[in-house]
């Protein structure tokens, strides 16, 4: 996938003007944290659901190694193999190679966003096999040559008319924009897929080491149609995916699904534990586990571990003010909001990634809804101390901050300036310019404010120049009496 | 302005931290909060040696000079029980300081002991001094008000400051808080964020108007100068062809200090609210109205 993130700034300027997004935005901000609000209210335990989540998070991160092998290990136990893909190419090579040994010509895709992040589809087409999305909404953009913009509901960005007309585009049928027929028109063009695909990819939630199983969930069946029909089901997913036992994995399907969208259990949880056996009635005759890397193993023991713990719920975007504002396709690759802005610095360097963990307020609600805790603010600042230090902040803001740092450094200097610059500004504000308003409607300089804002006039002498004043005066009535 | 000390009260010594935006735009805030540290029997110095908390810096990832203006902080502060701000921002910025020094630095103890000492000042009267310190000082309001609160994000999520200030102005006779629509979503200042991405932090703040004035308040109350600055500026801006509707902007000291003398942040006169309900203000001797004037029943 491309790499937009450079642009974040015109992104989000044309997101901003965007009038179909900006509904779809609203709609978004309406759904998720209201439902997931109802289904924390009900659920006493859950804040202490999420310390346990993001406790055996950090458990499994300190122990990531032996889980792994305790994964790989079962899964060979039980007939299945797991390959190690370091990088993204690495990836798609070793799904390629899979799907040339078993001369496949289609393959079925769940929905994954570790494919997005290796540009898997685009890859095996190049190759000549034809990837087919099933997930409704990724089936929609992948028809439009579009990508996901939010990590669960990939296409919040289209409304219904972008839908149809895809629909219409490509389905052979009369154009339709009544959602039950266009819902029954993709089940229809689906299910000729599932039926004669090679093979079928899914991602994984996660990774159960001690049974070998990986699990998906879905609300919409399509991913169980992917991964049994098929001869072949290939499993992509990262190396952070996996805990210890099936228990532990429970822990993270309710923290999941009550932060994803407010549901107590999401609709479909299939479990993957190998190719079919003897006496089984469908699965696939080969499995496949392909665990990517990609960054993640170097990210162990960094100041950005924390980020591991990651179960890709959406509900950090879902509250994010920014995200609400520009939505994901503002952020320029797969991972939008905050989650993405801590990745995607890692995953496509700092030197492209660095608009990202600059959009944000620091407001802290992302981390104050995360299952498992992340500190994702403080995540975003490490980057920035990143870009610091690498002498990349803008020079506009480095020079900013170095002469203010320079004041602030110098109490006696620093306020001779506050004194002048409140002045200066009082002057301004009562002078013809200023229209005598208490307020600033254009400031030089300060134009980013000022377009869109009043600036509130300070009122006269500074907190300091009237406090020593008092002083001054109470000294003044202690000697005289 | 020296007020009397409450008596058989241990009297508090305590270093006001102004913040650099109370300091330039608005010292009434900091005359508030002096006010009300002394009404609560405190002892109030405002340290010479102070500047700006280093939140700049910080946010902008440059910990060298974070830790050198957090040095100097430490040591303007050193020589009191508590440092008490009219920002919740700020006071989150100094308990930041502990991570900005090594464990063998002699500064890493300061500064955890300085955090520790630290608070936004509506959490200080409520959390450590007590409502009913403030209770017999609270003035009733000449012009009945009703009011809705900006929960700022640091003070909210970091400090947990959420009922302290409500619980405060609760006590006022003749005030009415009114909850907006979403009152703790981020207003879009963010320090430099509001200039960074002038966009976004318009669409944020141009939400939070529209919330505000949704709320039927006739003022808005905060405990950030940033935000309100932020939100002031919005209100005005929108409102500029109704200035008679707008809804004035202070910060929670200045109510509760009861300091309204001075006119509403951005505005050039001490303006008198429109009221609907026919109430005397003896203040001014003129009839005002307000449905948003009637105490809820």
């Amino acid at each position: 996938m491309d790499i937009n993130t450079p642009f974040f700034k015109a992104r989000a300027s044309e997101a901003l003007q965007d009038a179909n997004l900006q509904q779809a935005l609203g709609n978004l901000k309406q759904g998720f944290p209201h439902k997931r609000a109802i289904a924390v209210e009900r659920m006493p335990e859950f804040e202490a659901l999420r310390d346990q989540g993001r406790d055996l998070k950090n458990h499994i991160l300190e122990h990531l190694d032996l889980y792994l092998e305790q994964f790989e290990s079962k899964v060979t136990e039980n007939g299945g193999q797991v390959h190690w893909a370091r990088t993204g190419d690495d990836a798609n090579r070793i799904i390629l190679d899979i799907c040339q040994q078993v001369n496949a010509k289609t393959v079925t895709k769940g929905k994954s966003m570790v494919s997005e992040e290796t540009g898997l589809n685009d890859y095996l087409e190049k190759n000549g096999i034809q990837p087919v999305e099933t997930d409704l909404g990724e089936y929609i953009l992948q028809l439009r040559g579009d990508h996901p913009s939010h990590i669960i509901a990939p296409a919040i960005h289209l409304n219904l008319e972008d839908v149809s007309e895809a629909f219409h585009a490509h389905h052979n049928k009369p154009k339709s924009d009544d959602p039950v027929t266009l819902m029954q028109e993709a089940r229809d063009a689906l299910r000729e897929k599932f039926v004669v695909a090679d093979v079928g990819i899914t991602g994984a939630n996660f990774c159960v080491a001690e049974t070998g199983s990986t699990i998906i969930v879905t609300n919409e069946g399509n991913g169980d149609l992917t991964q049994t029909l098929p001869k072949t089901h290939i499993v992509i997913t990262s190396i952070e995916k996996v805990v210890p036992t099936l228990e532990d994995m429970t822990l993270f399907l309710r923290l999941l699904a009550r932060s994803a969208t407010g549901q107590e259990f999401t609709v479909y949880n299939t479990l993957s534990s190998g190719p079919r056996r003897e006496g089984d009635q469908d699965g696939p005759e080969n499995f496949h586990v392909v665990l990517v890397d990609n960054g993640r193993s170097e990210m162990v023991g960094s100041q950005f571990q924390d980020m591991l713990r990651c179960i890709r719920c959406s509900a950090c975007m879902n509250h994010c003010p920014v995200y609400g504002a520009v939505g994901g396709h503002s952020y320029g690759w797969v991972y939008p909001g905050p989650m993405g802005s801590v990745l995607t610095p890692k995953m496509i360097g700092i030197e492209k990634g660095a608009a990202l963990p600059n959009a944000s307020t620091f407001c802290g609600k992302c981390e104050s809804v995360c299952p498992v805790r992340i500190p994702l603010p403080k995540l975003m600042r490490h980057w920035r101390e990143d870009e610091f230090s690498k002498h990349l902040t803008p020079k506009a803001a480095r020079y900013g901050l170095g002469s203010w740092a320079f004041l602030a450094k110098r109490p006696a200097l620093y306020r001779q300036f506050t004194k002048a610059s409140s002045w200066g500004l009082k002057l301004l504000a009562n002078s013809p310019f200023g229209g005598k308003k208490g307020k600033l409607e254009s400031l030089p300089l300060a134009s980013g404010w000022t377009d869109f804002r009043d600036m509130p006039a300070p009122q006269g002498e500074t907190f300091m120049q009237q406090w020593k004043k008092r002083q001054n005066a109470e000294q003044t009535d202690g000697d005289a009496s | 302005m020296s007020q009397q000390h409450t008596p058989q009260r241990p009297s508090p010594n305590v270093g006001l931290f102004i913040t650099c935006l109370a300091d330039m735009f608005r010292p009434s805030i900091g005359f508030a909060t002096v006010k009300l540290l002394e009404q609560t029997g405190c002892r109030v110095s405002v340290p010479e040696q102070q500047t700006c908390c280093g939140q700049p810096a910080y946010n902008t990832g440059d910990r060298r000079t974070s830790a050198e203006i957090a040095r100097m902080t430490i040591d303007a502060f050193a020589g009191y029980e508590y440092l008490v701000a009219p920002s919740g921002s700020c006071v989150g910025m100094i308990k930041y300081y502990p991570e900005l020094f090594d464990a063998e630095d002699p500064y890493q103890q300061l500064a955890q002991s300085l955090a520790d000492r630290s608070y936004e000042i509506t959490s200080f009267l409520f959390d450590v001094i007590g409502i009913e310190a403030l209770q017999a000082q609270l003035q009733q309001l000449t012009i009945p008000r009703t009011v809705t609160y900006h929960d700022s994000c640091s003070g909210l999520r970091q400090l947990g400051i959420k009922q302290q200030p409500r619980e405060l102005l609760k006590q006022i006779n003749g005030l009415q808080i009114e909850e907006m629509t979403e009152a703790e979503t981020c207003c879009g200042f963010g320090g430099t964020f509001c200039v960074k991405y002038p966009e976004i932090s318009n669409r944020m703040v141009s939400n939070k108007s529209e919330f505000i004035n949704d709320s039927g308040a006739d003022t808005l109350v905060g405990g950030d100068l940033g935000c309100l600055l932020n939100m002031a500026g919005k209100l005005q801006r929108l409102g500029k062809d109704t200035p008679d509707a707008l809804v004035e902007a202070r910060h929670v000291v200045e109510l509760l200090a009861d300091m309204l003398d001075t006119p509403g942040i951005g505005e050039q006169d001490v303006r008198r609210l429109k009221a609907t309900t026919p109430t005397t203000d003896f203040a001014l001797g003129t009839e005002i109205t307000g449905s948003a004037a009637q105490p809820r029943k």
